[in-house]
């Protein structure tokens, strides 16, 4: 308990401004050093230095990028006190959207039918990313309607959504995977860059350029912007933000709908990821590996806290951890064991650092 | 009774005008005629009950309701707000008991939130910065950087903060609602003097409270509220506290502290040298049947955690607690079989389910034989409850009610309720009267002293001294985790249980 007696109405504040940019750097930096922890860690034991090939960490970069640029909604979702968990059915709606789409057929000049993307081969791939990024964006927008339209709880809500959007997905396969007839680029955009000789000079994967530039406009958004500024605000007291004049509602419609979006984004790496298959029983479980890489990032579950940075972090984290229990050869349970003990301590150092705050 | 119409106002140069304010929920109607007129630069203080209908009459101030009929004016033009960022804009701002700040937040964004200086959809820092520096340097908090995170500031700081929010939208009319309860002596000076220098700038306070000897101190002028009508309007200077108190519950309060014959018997609690981890230090006393012991002291000093390490809350780390012939530390669910209860300081957060009903809420302590076998019937719980809520008396529909519906002063009548249906014969309460109407409180005042008259003993922690000295029998004073020697009442007076409070030792 404090003692008000004993706290001056005002303490030595130039001391704790300065303290404070350090505190959030070092929020971001503390968890820094966990990922390079995690990472020297299986440096050393993974036999034969196959761990820090840029090969491998390439490999590490793409694995995580499905799970970061999902991670990018989710965070605004979660700053702003809610949750969303259909974003895993939202990745596998992304992904069967895009095939189905590659997979049309239509009547030729002739009268026989071909295949879309046989006849237009630039065109069909850019509508199919549109298709899959609209769909997706569009359920995220109902999600927060019906959120903020009939006042329900995030959790329960999507959760309903989360059964819907998968068997929206499997509708549209009707239950099978889709194979397109043929590759196009949304197949590539994943591919790795320092294996194939094809694509060097973009150095890194398609996807991995799209997370960064995703990275750099949620971040600035959630900064630097009016909107972003809100989305804290409404996660920090939604009553406060309301009674100054926040449009709590369209606030969070609006992290919805970019969870939505940024689902779409994370279901064309997966697609391409995959192989190229509109396969309706994919990244199953994905939103709680998403959840999980914004809270290891330092994001509170009560909202008002968290940061695009610290989720970046968390997914790789997440993915090293993976990628490395593979390569020393644990056994898959015990690698899952493994990711959740690792969520649990880094909630648990967040508390005991904010109690000591 | 009610003083003849306030000459000092005149309506047609008045900051804040309210006219015939009725306000009706369903049958019940709050507000049944409310006239307030509060003049520029004028510190109004409004006073009434719980229940007399206050809080709806701030709610349609903060554009939260609207009123069924009335008028209101803001300095001659028609004010009605259609919600309460309307109110705010046109520049009457609220500052509610429980602070209203987004505690991640920056303490300059919190200042210009939903009003950030922007290019844009980007926020223009520097400008925030300025606007931010120039509302803090009025409110006196010059010291703070803007850019600190508001949950690193003292509760005193954030109620500033919220003053300077108001400030920097220019606010005209500035509504305080119980602005000292959580603050400290010195805190509700500082408090006091920016509220002089606002005055100063013209800016008009309507100042809401339950410590009437504040309300005083600050107002210039004062309107009572009882059932849902103004009933009293008048200067502070000049009017004694008794007829403000007599305005409010529309009858004399000469029998404020009833006191029944009490023999005190065997002593049922008895402490020696407890200690717990950071308070109390060493504390030693023994309380009897029969006898009202009272702990008096400065927030902080450690009286509340004396009485959660009593109950089992707190960890003991040495020292011996005796409760009748059980012996030894123990957990609350044990206390309670010991027949010891609490009725803590923190109604919202710690003592009450306010989402539950009435009837739940009185019979959690105690649900064995509410049913057949380990069943509990909610018949039962509600045949149980509704002695109680006649006996007291609790004023409620019904004792399925919920109970965060029920008046502050109800609530607390529910908690202690709580212990009379547990049957215990030891009453911790801590608190027992804070933040409650006058009425409410004699009640409670009266339920003690029954209590105290048929050989329960209570022990109870206050920090209203008056109360102190009308109830107990016998009064010790804790500062700074040590627990004086328990005097009879009559030993001590205001003047020395002050003093001991701030540890001076007195001979």
């Amino acid at each position: 308990m404090s003692d008000p007696i004993e706290t001056p109405l005002v303490p030595n504040a130039t001391e704790e401004h300065r303290r404070r940019p350090k505190l959030v750097l070092g929020n971001v930096f503390g968890r820094f050093i966990a990922l390079l922890a995690v990472f020297i860690f299986f440096a050393v034991l993974v036999e034969g230095g196959k761990f820090y090939t840029l090969r491998n960490l390439e490999n590490i970069l793409r694995q995580s990028c499905v799970y970061a640029t999902a991670g990018l909604g989710m965070t605004m979702v979660i700053v702003a006190g809610g949750i969303d968990l259909s974003a895993g059915s939202l990745i596998a709606l992304s992904v069967v959207t895009v095939a189905w789409v590659l997979n049309l057929n239509v009547a030729g000049a002739d009268g026989s039918v071909q295949s879309v993307v046989a006849l237009h081969p630039v065109l069909a791939p850019i509508l199919a990313v549109l298709a899959g990024v609209v769909i997706t964006t569009v359920a995220g927008l109902a999600n927060g309607g019906i959120i903020v339209g009939l006042r329900l709880v995030p959790f329960i809500v999507t959760l309903g959504t989360m059964g819907m959007f998968r068997g929206l997905a499997k509708g549209i396969a009707r239950e099978r995977d889709i194979y397109p007839p043929q590759d196009t680029w949304i197949n590539r955009i994943m591919d790795p860059t320092l294996s194939t000789h094809g694509h060097s000079g973009i150095l890194l994967p398609t996807g991995v350029w799209i997370l960064i530039v995703g990275v750099v406009i949620a971040a600035l958004l959630l900064r630097y912007t009016r909107l972003g500024r809100h989305i804290f605000a409404v996660g920090s007291n939604e009553e406060t933000a309301r009674l100054c004049g926040v449009s709590v509602g369209r606030t969070k419609l609006f992290v919805y709908t970019a969870s939505g979006f940024f689902c779409g984004v994370a279901g064309l790496m997966q697609f391409s990821y995959i192989g190229g298959i509109g396969q309706p029983t994919t990244a199953v479980m994905y939103e709680l590996f998403v959840i999980a890489a914004v809270i290891i990032g330092g994001a509170s579950f009560t909202g008002g806290e968290g940061s695009i940075l610290g989720t970046i972090i968390g997914a790789l984290t997440i993915t090293m951890l993976y990628t490395g229990g593979q390569q020393m050869g644990w056994p898959k349970w015990v690698q899952e064991m493994v990711i959740g003990i690792i969520i649990i301590v880094a909630v648990a150092l967040d508390r005991l650092r904010h109690r000591r705050a | 009774m009610v003083p003849s119409a306030d000459e000092s106002a005149k309506p047609d140069s008045a900051r804040l005008e309210m006219r015939g304010v009725r306000k009706r929920f369903g049958a019940t109607e709050a507000l049944r005629g409310v006239d307030l007129v509060v003049m520029p630069g004028e510190v109004m203080a409004l006073v009434g009950e719980n229940g007399a209908g206050k809080s709806t009459l701030m709610k349609i101030l903060a554009g939260a309701l609207r009123p069924d009929d009335g008028r209101m004016f803001l300095d001659g033009k028609p004010f009605a707000p259609g919600n309460p960022w309307r109110a705010r804009h046109s520049g009457v701002a609220m500052i509610y008991q429980e602070l209203a700040l987004a505690p991640h937040l920056s303490v300059m964004e919190n200042i210009l939130l939903g009003v950030e200086p922007t290019h844009g959809p980007l926020v223009r820092w520097k400008a925030m910065r300025q606007r931010a520096t120039a509302a803090l340097s009025t409110v006196g908090l010059d010291q703070i950087v803007p850019e600190i995170q508001v949950r690193q500031l003292s509760v005193a700081q954030q109620q500033l903060v919220e003053i300077a929010r108001a400030v920097a939208l220019d606010c005209r009319v500035l509504v305080l609602d119980e602005p000292t309860s959580s603050l400290t002596a010195k805190d509700i000076e500082r408090l006091f003097a920016l509220i002089r220098r606002l005055k100063s700038r013209g800016i008009s306070v309507v100042y809401i409270s339950h410590f009437l000897e504040e309300a005083q101190q600050i107002a210039d002028r004062f309107t009572v509220l009882r059932d849902g009508e103004t009933v009293g309007t008048g200067k502070t200077v000049g009017t004694s506290l008794d007829r403000i108190i007599a305005l409010m519950v529309g009858r004399e309060v000469n029998e404020l502290y009833p006191r029944s014959s009490r023999t005190p018997g065997d002593v049922v609690l008895e402490i020696k040298e407890l200690s717990g981890f950071a308070k109390p230090r060493a504390a030693s006393l023994r309380l009897r049947r029969g006898e009202v012991l009272g702990i008096s002291g400065l927030i902080g000093a450690g009286r509340t955690e004396l009485m959660r390490t009593i109950f089992g809350l707190d960890r003991v780390q040495r020292g011996e607690i005796r409760v009748g012939v059980f012996q030894g530390a123990q957990t609350p669910s044990q206390r309670w079989t010991e027949r010891v209860g609490m009725v803590s300081e923190d109604r919202r957060m710690e003592g009450l389910a306010y989402g539950l009903s009435i009837a739940e809420n009185v019979t959690l302590p105690r649900l064995q034989g509410l049913g057949p076998w380990r069943f509990v019937l909610p018949s039962r719980q509600r045949a149980a409850c509704e002695p109680w809520i006649a006996q007291i008396p609790i004023k409620c529909l019904n004792a399925s009610q919920r109970l965060g519906d029920l008046s502050g002063g109800n609530q607390q009548k529910v908690a202690i309720a709580r212990l009379l249906h547990a049957d215990v014969d030891v009453l911790l309460l801590d608190e027992p009267t804070r933040g409650i109407d006058v009425g409410s409180k004699a009640q409670i005042y009266r339920l003690i002293d029954e209590l105290a008259a048929r050989g329960k003993a209570v022990l109870m922690v206050s920090s209203y001294i008056p109360e102190l000295l009308g109830v107990c029998d016998r009064i010790a004073v804790m500062c700074r985790g040590r627990l004086g020697e328990a005097r009879e009442r009559d030993d001590w007076n205001e003047q020395k249980l002050m003093t001991a409070a701030i540890g001076q030792e007195e001979t």
